[in-house]
């Protein structure tokens, strides 16, 4: 055989498997809260009796101010990760978490309100049906990301050597870069468009 | 004209009206008699003859290739010359493909465009046909008369001289409203009207299907349009807006009938047993005329005094699964009811 | 992360003996990419023969006219079944199963990305799919036994709904449907990463084979079509369940919103069903012609524009709901576009027979017979896609016809081509060539005998989906042939079942590479070990085992 002849072999610089795999994941959710997005913005409008969006719907500024900044404070603390600084890291990590959970209770106050005080549940009218199913989507992945972040924290703080997982953390923080993105778009659609 | 005499008129007429219509069971695509049925018989017929040509062409040239590059037992074993493609051919099974595929939306566009957006003849006859799980409510506003499961229409002797506007209606699950002779077909959906029209240029009776999976009896939500001469029609409505009979011979069956649950799902109107304010009598057909229908039950079983006995003591046997009960009356009971509606021409 | 992600160091139990714990080490516990890739495509196959049966019945309730061989009720669960299980256990299943056997062999890798979600997916598409078989059970106790859901396969809205659909058989279809979905969903993502992150060296997307290429762009559309499915099945358990309004007509919800919703899903999903058959005969055709496939570039790019439109055309399913003649023509043209790189893959196959030296063996039969009925099942759905003759056609039997034509006619024969052609990699041996033979010509003749005549039925009006029809409406002579059909079908399949273990027991074995083919996974033994490749493969062009078969004219020469 000719061997001497034969060309080199191409390497090639292939991307990290677990970044694909997590675009793939965010790639999929996209798709799955679109259908419910655009639910929401086909029933505008379209209920048969109130109580309507601009009756009862407030605009949650500062659940919104908590989730966008939890966004910052997870990226300070995977800085904090890179730099092996373990104290920092747990810090801003538990403020992130923090965070999540004050988004999480606002949301709660807000459908106390509504399911308590004014009786207005999923199965009041197209209004109350798409609203809980695309905040409760956004809310259920938030609790996931939660549970997530909770590990993350409690391992951490038992002495795991988190900074050997410096990559796993990174895709949790896009997950929930992820969710806070969505909240963006279900917080346009909800509270502005749809009022 | 008295009422009396009105009824006189329909009664001497009502056998005739039937008669001699040409029953049209096969509901061949190819064979529409109406405009909405006639530009898409057009259309197809043409798509239908390019798709035959390059189904022709294509096989031709793949069964060649098959036949004259097949491995015969003599061949040596030497590979073929090794060819990866060529641009030229590559551009031309794309181009000429394009143009046909241009050619097939032009068509499309034109025959959607013309048949959907064909203003709605102003003097046209209105029907309101209503979608029930598993039988046709027909409504006829205008002459002020509700029927069912057969769709009365006048012919158009001229394209569009008559035409019926059918707005379609559901009262529970999506149906879909198809008679292949007359139009394509257009779905009966709740919370929503759609608007079709027809104007068949023949007489006859054409048959039809509920066309959209609508559960357990959707076989058996069979249609029919029936094509009447102008004056038939006239004649046919002018019955149809008499009143029920009052025939002496079967006061023992009316009297049945309206003490019996059947008068919360049954209307007949002017009698005890009209329509509710409450949905009363308006679950099942209207029963004004319902011995004047050729079928019951939505086309099931012919309209004969027996099959309307039968269908009184269990419609369970004839249509499994409708929505009508048996009503566990005594055998008296069923003849006198029977009987009583028998009248009700 | 590098090599230590391979479970190389998990022993699968050697010696051979029949045990209780081997058994469960070998097939249920493993995550080896090959076993599951066997067990997805032998459960879709048992569930295709369990959705043959209820064909089966189907047609024999339809031979003649008011037949009373089974009720109403039971043939409208007997279609929901069939189509559901037909689309979701059997082609999405096996499509996966394919992808999970040669991706890795064809890219020449050790094993999947994620091997323990590749088991995942397999075992929770086996759940889902046995929980939709248990409403047979369980949807009204054994005693009310068959109520299994009745609401088609595309489960239209409200009939769906709490007041028109009782009883617990609609969310059985919902669950089960929902399961499986992330079965795929896991697969799918499986085999992006997989193609994305793990080719040998020197292969580059330009030199994957396409069959790798095809079933990456299976998963990105199952990727963006699924969850939709996904969503409206949420949408609509939070109707039934949590008294939610989105179908409900009643509260001003829409009916046709669901159809958008599934169809969005819907329309991609025949294409991911369609694809894998594509990906094997591209696979077969060059090596059984002997020529390279004609316009590899051309190829790749009709996919990938497959992959694009196809999200654009759902609505062609809805040409009767009434939307404006606007929407009607726009989605006519885009369906009508996709004839268009469809078309060129045809005639790139045609091109790859021309000029080469066909060896007519069983896989490539199939093959042919998949270009023949594809190319009369593709012109039919054109038919379909000029909307204004599609008022005629819907729900007609001739739709029927149409898509049991690409489903049937093109899928399952492309993958029966498949099986015989990959058969001696799974096991050695080779399926003997005169049952085979027989396999394919009964297969062909029975399919179209079946399936043929429901275009003419179509054209004299009859509808899909009804249980049984009145004399005299022209129907009965196309019904009663497509039901003899069946028989011949049956014939075809049990002797197709035959073949594999007459084979498996009686055959000898043929070496590692009996096709004399060009790509990776003929570069290991037959059947491969558990780490694939001793070596992991070098490759420098599009047909490395070519390359290595003909060093005085390899194909690096000609590719850049
Ligand atoms: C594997 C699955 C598969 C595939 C590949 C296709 C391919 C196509 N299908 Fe089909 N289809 C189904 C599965 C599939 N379909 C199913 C399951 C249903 C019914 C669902 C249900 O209701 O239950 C359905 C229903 C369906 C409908 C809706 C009918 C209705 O209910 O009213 C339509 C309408 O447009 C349609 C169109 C098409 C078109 C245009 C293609 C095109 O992709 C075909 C393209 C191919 C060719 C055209 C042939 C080769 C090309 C050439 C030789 C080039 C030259 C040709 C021209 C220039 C025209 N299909
Ligand atoms: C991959 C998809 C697929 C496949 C392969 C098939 C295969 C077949 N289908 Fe199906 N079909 C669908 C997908 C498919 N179908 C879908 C999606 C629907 C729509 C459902 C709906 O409306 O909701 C449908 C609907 C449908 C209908 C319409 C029902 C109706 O509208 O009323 C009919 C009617 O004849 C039918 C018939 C058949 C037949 C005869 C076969 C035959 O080809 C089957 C042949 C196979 C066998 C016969 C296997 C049996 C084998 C044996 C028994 C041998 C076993 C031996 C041993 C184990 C030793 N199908
Ligand atoms: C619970 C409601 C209900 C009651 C009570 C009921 N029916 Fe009906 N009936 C229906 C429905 C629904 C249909 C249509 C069945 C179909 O075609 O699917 C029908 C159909 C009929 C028809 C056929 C009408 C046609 O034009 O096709 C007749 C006749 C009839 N009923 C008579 C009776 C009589 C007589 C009684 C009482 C003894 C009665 N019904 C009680 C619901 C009811
Ligand atoms: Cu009504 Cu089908
Ligand atoms: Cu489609």
């Amino acid at each position: 055989m000719a061997t001497a002849t034969l060309p080199p072999v191409q390497q090639l610089k292939q991307p990290d498997k677990g970044t694909v795999g997590i675009i793939c994941l965010i790639m999929a959710e996209s798709a799955l809260f679109a259908i419910f997005v655009v639910a929401y913005l086909f029933y505008i409008g379209k209920s048969l009796n109130g109580p309507y969006p601009k009756d009862i719907l407030e605009y949650p500024i500062w659940a919104s101010i908590c989730l966008l900044s939890s966004s910052a404070t997870i990226v300070m603390a995977e800085r904090a990760l890179t730099r092996h600084r373990m104290g920092g890291f747990k810090i801003w990590w538990a403020i992130t978490i923090l965070l999540g959970a004050e988004f999480l209770r606002q949301t709660g106050i807000e459908w106390y309100r509504f399911i308590h005080n004014l009786h207005f549940t999923v199965g009041t009218n197209l209004f109350g049906t798409t609203f809980y199913m695309l905040v409760g989507l956004h809310a259920s992945h938030v609790i996931v990301g939660l549970i997530f972040l909770l590990l993350v924290f409690g391992v951490t703080v038992s002495g795991f050597p988190i900074a050997t997982q410096e990559r796993r953390v990174k895709f949790l923080s896009w997950y929930w870069h992820f969710v806070d993105a969505v909240w963006i778009v279900v917080f346009t659609v909800v509270y502005v468009i749809g009022r | 004209m008295t009422k009396r005499f009105r009824r006189l008129l329909a009664l001497t007429l009502s056998p005739a009206i039937l008669a001699g219509l040409e029953e049209r069971r096969v509901g061949n695509i190819f064979q529409t008699v109406a405009t909405p049925g006639d530009a898409v018989r057009q259309s197809a017929i043409l798509v239908l003859s390019i798709a035959a040509g390059i189904f022709l062409v294509v096989a031709t040239v793949a069964a060649y290739a098959i036949f004259r590059f097949r491995r015969r037992p003599g061949d040596d074993l030497t590979e073929p010359p090794q060819v990866y493609g060529s641009t030229q051919i590559e551009i031309a099974w794309t181009v000429i493909p394009l143009l046909i595929v241009f050619v097939l939306i032009g068509v499309t566009a034109r025959v959607v465009a013309g048949v959907q957006d064909h203003p709605i003849p102003k003097d046209a006859i209105h029907a309101t046909v209503v979608g029930h799980q598993w039988w046709w409510e027909i409504r006829y506003p205008d002459y002020g008369f509700t029927t069912a499961n057969e769709l009365h229409v006048p012919v158009s002797e001229k394209p569009g001289e008559t035409p019926t506007v059918l707005r379609l209606q559901s009262m529970d699950v999506i149906h879909s409203f198809w008679v292949p002779q007359l139009a394509g077909k257009t779905d009966v959906i709740p919370n929503r009207e759609n608007v079709m029209w027809i104007d068949p240029r023949e007489t006859g009776i054409y048959f039809g299907n509920c066309a959209e999976y609508c559960g357990t009896q959707h076989a058996g939500m069979l249609l029919k349009v029936i094509v009447h001469q102008k004056a038939e029609f006239e004649a046919w409505v002018a019955s149809q807006q008499q009143v029920a009979a009052e025939d002496a011979s079967a006061a023992a069956g009316r009297a049945t009938f309206e003490s019996l649950a059947c008068v919360n799902c049954h209307a007949i109107r002017d009698t005890p047993a009209q329509a509710g304010h409450t949905g009363r009598g308006k679950f099942g057909p209207d029963l004004t005329h319902v011995a004047s229908r050729l079928t019951l039950a939505s086309g099931v079983i012919t309209n004969t005094p027996e099959h309307l006995r039968e269908w009184i003591r269990d419609p369970q046997v004839a249509k499994p699964g409708n929505f009508m009960p048996a009503m566990q009356l005594t055998e008296q009971q069923i003849k006198d009811v029977a009987a009583y509606l028998e009248t009700l021409k | 992360m590098a090599t230590l992600d391979y479970p190389l160091d998990r022993p699968i139990r050697r010696p051979r003996e029949w045990s209780l714990s081997t058994l469960f080490y070998e097939w249920v516990a493993t995550v080896d990419h090959k076993r599951l890739g066997i067990m997805y495509v032998m459960s879709s196959i048992v569930f295709l023969v369990v959705a043959g049966l209820m064909a089966t019945v189907m047609r024999i309730q339809l031979a003649i006219p008011n037949n009373h061989f089974v009720a109403p009720d039971t043939f409208n669960r007997m279609f929901t079944m069939h189509g559901t299980t037909m689309v979701f256990l059997v082609g999405m299943p096996i499509l996966a199963g394919f992808a999970n056997y040669l991706v890795p062999l064809m890219i020449g890798t050790r094993d999947m990305a994620f091997p323990r979600l590749n088991a995942f997916g397999f075992w929770i598409f086996l759940f889902g799919g046995l929980l939709l078989y248990f409403s047979y059970l369980g949807g009204g106790g054994l005693s009310g036994a068959g109520t299994a859901p009745d609401v088609g396969w595309f489960a239209y809205s409200p009939l769906t709904g709490r007041a028109f659909s009782r009883g617990a058989s609609t969310d059985y279809w919902i669950l089960g449907i929902l399961l499986t979905g992330v079965g795929s969903l896991a697969s799918a993502i499986n085999i992006i990463v997989t193609t994305l992150t793990m080719r040998c060296p020197g292969m580059t997307l330009a030199r994957m084979p396409l069959f790798v290429w095809m079933m990456f762009l299976d998963s990105y559309l199952i990727l963006v079509a699924l969850p939709p499915l996904s969503a409206c099945q949420i949408m609509l358990l939070a109707d039934r369940f949590l008294g939610a309004r989105f179908f409900d007509t009643q509260m001003g919800g829409s009916a046709v919103l669901w159809q958008h919703f599934f169809w969005f899903f819907g329309h991609p999903e025949v294409y991911i069903l369609i694809f894998p058959g594509f990906a094997c005969v591209s696979e077969i055709i060059p090596v059984f012609s002997r020529k390279p496939i004609f316009g590899r570039p051309a190829m790749v790019g009709a996919v990938v524009a497959i992959g694009f439109i196809s999200l654009g055309v759902w609505a062609h399913h809805m040409f009767t709901v009434g939307m404006t003649s606007l929407s009607n023509t726009f989605f006519a043209a885009s369906t009508l576009i996709i004839a268009i790189p469809t078309g060129i893959k045809l005639f790139n196959w045609i091109g790859t027979m021309w000029g080469g030296r066909i060896r007519l063996a069983t896989p490539m039969l199939f093959c042919l017979g998949f270009l023949f009925q594809f190319l009369a099942a593709g012109l039919t759905g054109v038919m379909l896609g000029v909307a204004s003759f599609d008022w005629q056609l819907s729900d007609s039997y001739f739709v029927v016809g149409h898509f049991h034509f690409v489903l049937v006619g093109a899928l399952l024969f492309a993958l029966f081509g498949g099986m015989y052609y990959w058969f001696p990699k799974v096991s050695g041996k080779c399926l003997n060539e005169t049952l085979g033979k027989w396999h394919f010509w009964l297969f062909a003749i029975g399919f179209n005998v079946t399936f043929i005549p429901m275009h003419f039925a179509g054209f004299l009006g009859m509808p899909r989906r009804i249980y049984t029809y009145e004399a005299g409406r022209g129907w009965e002579i196309w019904n009663l042939i497509s039901t003899i059909g069946v028989p011949i079908q049956i014939i075809a399949t049990a002797l197709f079942v035959a073949n594999i273990l007459w084979t498996y027991f009686k055959e000898k074995e043929v070496g590692d590479d009996p096709w004399d083919a060009w790509t990776l996974e003929w570069a290991t033994t037959s059947p491969p070990p558990v780490y694939n490749f001793e070596a992991i493969p070098e490759v420098r062009s599009s047909r490395p085992l070519w390359d290595l078969k003909h060093p005085e004219d390899p194909d690096w020469k000609y590719e850049r």
